[in-house]
């Protein structure tokens, strides 16, 4: 069967504008994503590395903040267990599941695979860096209009625009 | 009167509604189609403007609505996390995360959503996102002055910039639009078809963009509830009926049973400062509307009487209760610095005084002492009205 077209993106973007008042309205806060891969760090060095955890500047202020819970135990981790699930529902859905490597056509799965790591890598600590990524701050920051946000969100895509050029050969043919 | 979180929805709770939310969350992001990393790196390539036009209606459809609400009275907008801003951090991060945007191909959420269809490079990103925050919390103490450096706290572009909400709604609205249109034709122009600006399409696309402006708009000429609720109170101050309380009356109950009385003293700060009712608790007429209080106009338990320094702001508290709730309410018209004389510095009565008059005097004297000894009694306890109200914390750092 083939996968089904996408949504028209702007129906698309008042439903995730929508689901963002949502939550606004519910929970006082906004979406985010970039907070659950904190929690599952967090939780890695504290399983692994009891000694560190208690040692580390970061985890320290961290453990003092959440009281000795699980780091697991967070809004945003059971947020992003929700996306997972929420993506294979419309995969199923639209067909469109399915082992598949997207890059283009100038590059190896390997360089591929390579530099999605090394921008989630980046990604990654620019969300810490900046408190929050696409969804929590630049997204759920417009929602709010907060300053902080907004700054995020022309730093994320005046970056990513004034790089483009450079690595065009990892996309275009 | 959201956020519902933690007041009526508990915190515990709370994890599962992040677990629906991200349900529809995830959902969303999918069929826009931000599962395909060719999709969303289009963006910076010209092909493909998905991403724009997503992100952009959804920020100005949630602004909008988070406007219409607090507009409402529906969302206290004093509850709500507001993204602080640390200069520094939130330009360089913002910088840094562009780099790994282009070179990755995705963002946190749009990799999980890709990961959840079966994107290989999603999850070869997640891993690298792992690494990332590690590095960050790894660095910490070399990073952390940088980290903190310029923090502006939880500021609004609109306080920054000195305009209104509303303009801000504007203007971000005339720029999502003119960015729609342009984007569109470079589009077109880069992958050599023709697939907007057919006028039936065009018409249609024009009468939705028109609906945020005509919502903004109706916020900036309609009075929010605070002041609609104000104003409908003013005009039926001359001909409400009130149940009122005399201030003997009002000595007596609070002498005997106080514990049925929430008395509210809806006069400044400084006024209640400087003297009180006993028992009672202060407030403004102005915060009366607020959140914190709202238990206090829909309980059975307890009566409401307000009183104040004139019979009208009293008045007014009294109305406003009665327009946001159904608790029994009552008003003292007497200026509190009546009941301060007669019941704390009361004048002892002349000889040629009337017997009914001295007994007053008496009761009064008794009713002031005991009045004095349940103050005591109160102080060791918590005053009843200091409920606090938490805010929750967002933000995804």
């Amino acid at each position: 069967m083939k996968p089904k077209p996408y949504m028209n993106p702007y129906l698309a973007g008042i439903l995730l504008g929508l689901v963002l008042l949502a939550t606004i309205y519910i929970t006082g806060r906004g979406l985010g994503a970039s907070g659950g891969f904190k929690s599952m760090v967090m939780t890695g060095v504290k399983e692994t590395t009891p000694t560190h955890w208690s040692a580390g500047e970061y985890y320290k202020s961290f453990e003092a903040t959440s009281e000795g819970e699980s780091p697991l135990r967070s809004w945003l981790f059971f947020e992003i267990i929700g996306v997972f699930v929420g993506a294979v529902i419309s995969g199923i859905i639209s067909n469109r599941m399915g082992w598949k490597l997207e890059k283009g056509p100038r590059i190896t799965n390997r360089t591929r695979i390579l530099f999605a790591i090394l921008g989630g890598a980046l990604f990654g600590f620019g969300s810490q860096l900046g408190r929050g990524c696409t969804s929590g701050s630049a997204l759920s920051g417009m929602a709010v209009m907060s300053l902080g946000g907004l700054i995020t969100m022309m730093a994320i895509f005046g970056g990513a625009y004034a790089l483009a050029f450079f690595f065009r050969k990892l996309w275009l043919k | 009167m959201g956020p519902l979180v933690p007041d009526i929805i508990s915190s515990e709770f709370n994890f599962i509604i992040a677990f629906i939310i991200g349900i529809f969350f995830g959902l969303a992001l999918e069929q826009a189609g931000f599962s395909s990393t060719k999709k969303l790196v289009g963006l910076f390539y010209g092909y493909d403007f998905t991403v724009l036009k997503v992100f952009f209606t959804a920020g100005v459809t949630a602004m909008v609505g988070v406007l219409l609400l607090s507009h409402f009275g529906m969302l206290d907008m004093r509850l709500v996390y507001i993204n602080p801003t640390f200069l520094n951090s939130a330009i360089i991060g913002g910088l840094i995360m562009g780099g790994g945007f282009i070179m990755g191909g995705f963002c946190p959420g749009t990799s999980i959503t890709a990961a959840a269809v079966g994107k290989l490079d999603a999850w070869a990103f997640i891993g690298g996102s792992l690494i990332g925050v590690f590095a960050f919390t790894e660095s910490y103490p070399l990073i952390k002055d940088f980290y903190m450096a310029n923090n502006l706290g939880e500021i609004t572009i609109t306080s920054f910039l000195g305009i209104t909400k509303e303009t801000f709604a504007v203007i971000l609205t005339l720029v999502a639009i003119a960015a729609f249109y342009f984007t569109g034709k470079i589009e077109d122009n880069i992958n050599g078809i023709k697939m907007y600006y057919q006028k039936d399409i065009m018409t249609r696309y024009a009468l939705i963009a028109f609906i945020p402006f005509l919502l903004v708009s109706f916020v900036s000429i309609t009075p929010d509830r605070t002041t609609y609720l104000h104003n409908k109170v003013e005009k039926k101050l001359g001909t409400a009926t009130y149940n009122i309380f005399d201030i003997d009356h009002l000595a007596d109950e609070l002498a005997h049973k106080s514990h049925k009385i929430n008395l509210i003293d809806v006069r400044s700060p400084m006024q209640f400062e400087k003297f009180k009712i006993p028992t009672a608790v202060n407030i403004p007429l102005d915060s009366l509307l607020r959140k914190e209080y709202k238990y206090l106009f829909n309980q059975p338990f307890k009566i409401n009487v307000f009183y104040a320094e004139d019979a009208e702001t009293a008045k007014k508290a009294y109305l406003l209760a009665n327009e946001i709730g159904n608790a029994d309410n009552y008003v003292v018209t007497t200026p509190a610095s009546v009941f301060q004389k007669l019941y704390f510095e009361p004048k002892i009565p002349g000889n040629d005084a009337s017997k009914a008059e001295k007994d007053q005097f008496k009761f009064r004297m008794k009713i002031g002492s005991e009045l004095k000894d349940i103050e005591k009694r109160l102080e060791n306890l918590q005053a009843p009205v200091k409920k606090e109200i938490k805010k929750v914390k967002g933000g995804c750092a």
